[in-house]
């Protein structure tokens, strides 16, 4: 009998869970509400999901949530974060917190220092670590803040003075005092790994309630399996580490959501659109990850350096109204959203939207009382569904690299919107299951490691570099649980350092593989 | 005279930016600090020349270093101040107003800071109006005044002062102390009088750069017909909509080279091409040069109208082309030995993006 996986995913309005076998098939799925207090979600979702399965088989669970995103958002449940640089003389000139809303810098940041220590672009110490000015800010922070976020000048590169600083913290408050490093967190760019730092610090209580109520649903139905939650690239953490490092989960809704929808279509390059109530959203796979967008993220009103799935999104829904006017017929941008299912007109409510033009003009069936449409005029309908088709036509059009046509897998409840001809498309794909594709990509996340550093080429020649750096990825994939056969690099980014001697290069790689099976 | 309050340094930032025409180093930084500085030391004054003594000492304050090494090490602040101050002591005398040698990219903002700390006015000139990247472009090179003496000062207090032939060594002999000083140190060079400064800096740069900022940010936000004002203000245009196809970068000889080929969104056979040394420095459409140094070539967001630098370009991204003519102090003899395509390497003509149709 096949190993079995069960993917979980909170969503802002559902929770949706999937069992799945080692081939990829879908052998149970369910969606349900998402409730006030996920936890209650995620055990209902479950238990509905699991039944008639024999429970001996599931080896693996797999969770995507958005509890550590939406705490940061309402400023809920956060915890206040000593803040300790390691860069002086450097970075004096910019305080720890800079450019923060004022009310999550209230919220979130206690006492900080920028205390001597760090490293140069080659590793070498801009200063030594200055242990006793360590010790003296783990004084300041006892007893009044429960967690502190260390960040050190080129960590990415070396490290050595924050494990160390980590270490004096541990001595000075206990083994047990929560500490976030900044190497583990982000990735080049001291005020963007710094800020990701505090907020991963400040997410420690959050993430411990949401692995609790994971795990503990888990074990509650007898499951005990190893558990992982899902991060920003669509690959996995085990839950351990996501209690560390939650804040690497803020983005996975989408990155699941789309990975899963070519899995479930079965391939590795192609377009995505995700059509709900209110919007259609379009990204791109390329190797079974999306691309990834090039502006800093901001998480909260916080400037990071994450980098997140590029989306197009556009008011195009199923919710989305549409009225017949003397200047001709109008769609949107506004909509009815979720309450498509009591307002439109072919579920009973007296609004023209898109799902009524939809039914009318025969892409959507089986939902609500057609006849309710007889009356809806024909230019009417040709005119919303010209709108329509010429608004995909130009997303995916804006989302392709390059002229080569690639298929369209089109997911969500308002996917009957997308027709099944479009100009420079390669046929248009709706998979089954598409309703639970967040939660199957969860469900088959793979385990990763990234390398983010600068390299000399001139020292050690281009190829070298980047061999010790795909080895480097490789290796944190492999300890990261992925089955070191099936290891693979899935993206290598190369940036030249201007005015930087000996060839100064950032190296950015990823590898990625299959979990284990151990 | 007037202050200049948090939300000109908003629109001051994005203007940089747009002025840094892909490089000059990201004014987040330079912003920061000079929130930082005016929380600290209160706020900042911008001056013209003429409300200030014509005989009075005006000192430059900028930052030279490797942009992606300044994103791991900000500065630690008195770089720039003790630049200033070891220059007037050199030369004997207290400065009356700070001056940005290259208003576009980080430098902008930077002498705001130290501005601030020292209690002195900026004036609003420059010598550039955008990013370039070498200390002799300067409109003040033309005029025959000299960059040297000029003081850098690095992390930990180390203080240089240079004197030398030309302004092109002076570049030189920067860079080399730049990287014994860890990649990163603050500068003044090019002191001179209020009346030099009124005669040969490029007036009213700083304002240039806040409305600029202002006007791209109504673009940003949406505003009906913003982008035809921005162009306007700007006397610019926008020459290409395109998604970029291509990208090669490399670093040769310690400065960031490379190309970015667009294909045009609507007809796919035209095909852009933008050539990069630090900044985007010609734009080439069918072989044929459409914007070309010194004037400025703007890589922005097609959906978000955010300015893209060299750094953050990636392979397909939808951009529009935005050519922004140079300032018209450039316009002088000297200027194309000086900044023109060919000073560049490369083989073509300058052609003003002014008074063209697009």
């Amino acid at each position: 009998m096949s190993r079995l996986r069960i993917g979980i995913d909170v969503g802002g309005t559902n929770t949706d869970a999937v069992v799945v076998d080692q081939d990829g098939n879908v052998l149970a799925s369910t969606k349900a509400v998402t409730t006030p207090d996920p936890s209650d979600g995620i055990a209902a979702a479950l238990k509905a999901v699991i039944e008639g399965i024999d429970k001996s088989h599931i080896k693996q669970a797999m969770l995507g949530t958005t509890h550590p995103a939406n705490a940061i958002i309402q400023r809920k449940d956060l915890q206040q974060v000593g803040v300790l640089r390691l860069a002086a003389p450097s970075s004096l000139a910019i305080r720890p917190g800079a450019a923060w809303p004022k009310d999550l810098h209230a919220t979130v940041i206690g006492p900080s220092a920028i205390i001597k220590g760090g490293y140069e672009y080659d590793g070498s110490e801009i200063s030594p670590l200055d242990e006793q000015a360590v010790r003296d800010f783990a004084q300041k922070c006892k007893g009044v803040v429960n967690a502190i976020a260390v960040s050190c000048a080129f960590a990415p590169a070396n490290y050595e003075q924050e494990l160390r600083a980590g270490t004096i913290i541990a001595e000075e408050l206990g083994e047990d005092y929560a500490v976030s490093l900044s190497h583990q967190v982000g990735a080049i760019g001291l005020l963007e790994r710094e800020n990701a730092t505090i907020l991963n610090a400040s997410l420690f209580g959050v993430a411990k309630r949401v692995v609790d109520g994971f795990q503990g649903a888990l074990l509650s139905h007898g499951l005990k399996v190893d558990s992982y939650l899902t991060q920003n690239d669509g690959t996995l953490m085990t839950a351990e580490e996501a209690i560390r490092l939650p804040i690497l989960t803020v983005g996975s809704g989408p990155t699941n959501s789309m990975r899963g929808a070519c899995a479930l279509a079965k391939l590795s390059d192609a377009l995505v659109i995700d059509v709900g109530g209110t919007s259609a959203d379009v990204g791109i796979l390329i190797d079974g990850f999306p691309r990834e967008s090039s502006a800093a993220v901001e998480v909260g009103g916080v400037r990071t350096n994450f980098r997140m799935p590029d989306l197009i999104s556009i008011g195009l829904g199923g919710g989305t109204i549409v009225r017949d006017e003397d200047g001709g017929v109008r769609v949107g941008p506004d909509s009815v959203g979720y309450r498509v299912v009591t307002e439109a007109l072919i579920t009973g409510g007296s609004t023209l939207t898109l799902s009524d033009i939809s039914t009318k003009g025969d892409r959507l069936t089986g939902f609500g009382d057609a006849s309710k449409v007889a009356g809806v005029k024909d230019a009417t309908v040709a005119g919303a569904l010209a709108w329509v088709d010429e608004q995909i036509q130009i997303l995916c059009d804006r989302m392709k690299a390059s002229r080569t046509s690639l298929p369209l897998i089109a997911v969500g409840g308002g996917s009957h919107l997308v027709p099944d001809d479009i100009p420079g498309v390669a046929g248009v794909i709706r998979p089954a299951h598409h309703s639970v594709a967040n939660a199957f990509g969860a469900a088959i996340a793979e385990a990763s490691g990234a390398v983010d550093r600068v390299y000399r080429y001139e020292a050690e020649g281009r190829d070298a570099c980047l061999d010790d750096a795909k080895r480097l990825a490789t290796e944190a994939a492999i300890r990261a649980g992925a089955d070191a056969d099936q290891v693979r690099i899935t993206s290598v980014v190369e940036v030249p350092m201007s005015y930087l001697p000996g060839q100064g290069c950032r190296v950015q790689v990823k590898a990625a593989g299959p979990l284990a099976t151990h | 005279m007037r202050e200049l309050n948090l939300a000109d340094l908003d629109d001051m930032a994005l203007g940089a930016t747009l002025l840094g025409a892909g490089g000059g180093g990201d004014p987040y930084i330079g912003r920061l600090m000079a929130v930082q500085a005016m929380e600290t030391y209160g706020a900042v004054q911008i001056v013209e020349p003429s409300e200030l003594d014509p005989d009075g000492l005006v000192v430059t304050v900028a930052g030279i270093g490797a942009p992606t090494v300044l994103i791991e090490k900000p500065p630690a602040g008195p770089e720039f101040v003790g630049a200033a101050l070891a220059l007037a002591k050199y030369l004997g005398k207290e400065p009356v107003a700070i001056m940005p040698i290259e208003v576009g990219g980080l430098n902008t903002l930077i002498p705001l800071a130290a501005a601030a700390e020292m209690g002195l006015p900026v004036i609003d000139a420059d010598s550039m109006r955008r990013a370039f990247p070498q200390i002799e472009m300067t409109t003040f090179t033309l005029a025959g005044i000299t960059a040297s003496p000029m003081s850098m000062v690095d992390i930990n207090g180390n203080v240089v002062i240079i004197s030398t032939t030309t302004n092109q060594v002076a570049e030189k002999l920067a860079r080399a102390l730049m990287i014994e000083m860890g990649m990163g140190a603050g500068m003044s060079l090019y002191s001179m009088s209020v009346a030099e400064v009124a005669k040969y800096g490029i007036q009213g740069s700083m304002s240039y750069c806040v409305d600029l900022g202002r006007k791209l940010s109504a673009v940003q936000r949406g505003e009906r017909g913003a982008f035809d004002k921005f162009l306007d203000f700007a006397e610019g245009k926008r020459v290409f909509s395109g998604k970029i196809i291509d990208l090669d970068r490399r670093t040769t000889a310690g400065f960031a080279r490379g190309t970015v080929v667009i294909e045009h969104l609507e007809d796919p056979t035209r095909i852009m091409r933008i050539e990069i040394q630090n900044e985007f420095l010609m734009a080439f459409e069918d072989g044929k040069p459409i914007i070309t140094t010194p004037d400025l070539i703007c890589i922005l967001d097609h959906e978000n109208a955010g300015p893209i630098t060299t750094e953050t370009l990636a392979f397909g991204q939808r951009v529009d082309v935005v050519g922004l003519p140079c300032a018209p102090e450039w316009h002088q003899p000297g200027m194309l030995e000086l900044v023109g395509p060919r000073v560049f390497g490369y083989d073509a003509e300058y052609r003003s993006i002014k008074g063209r149709n697009a």
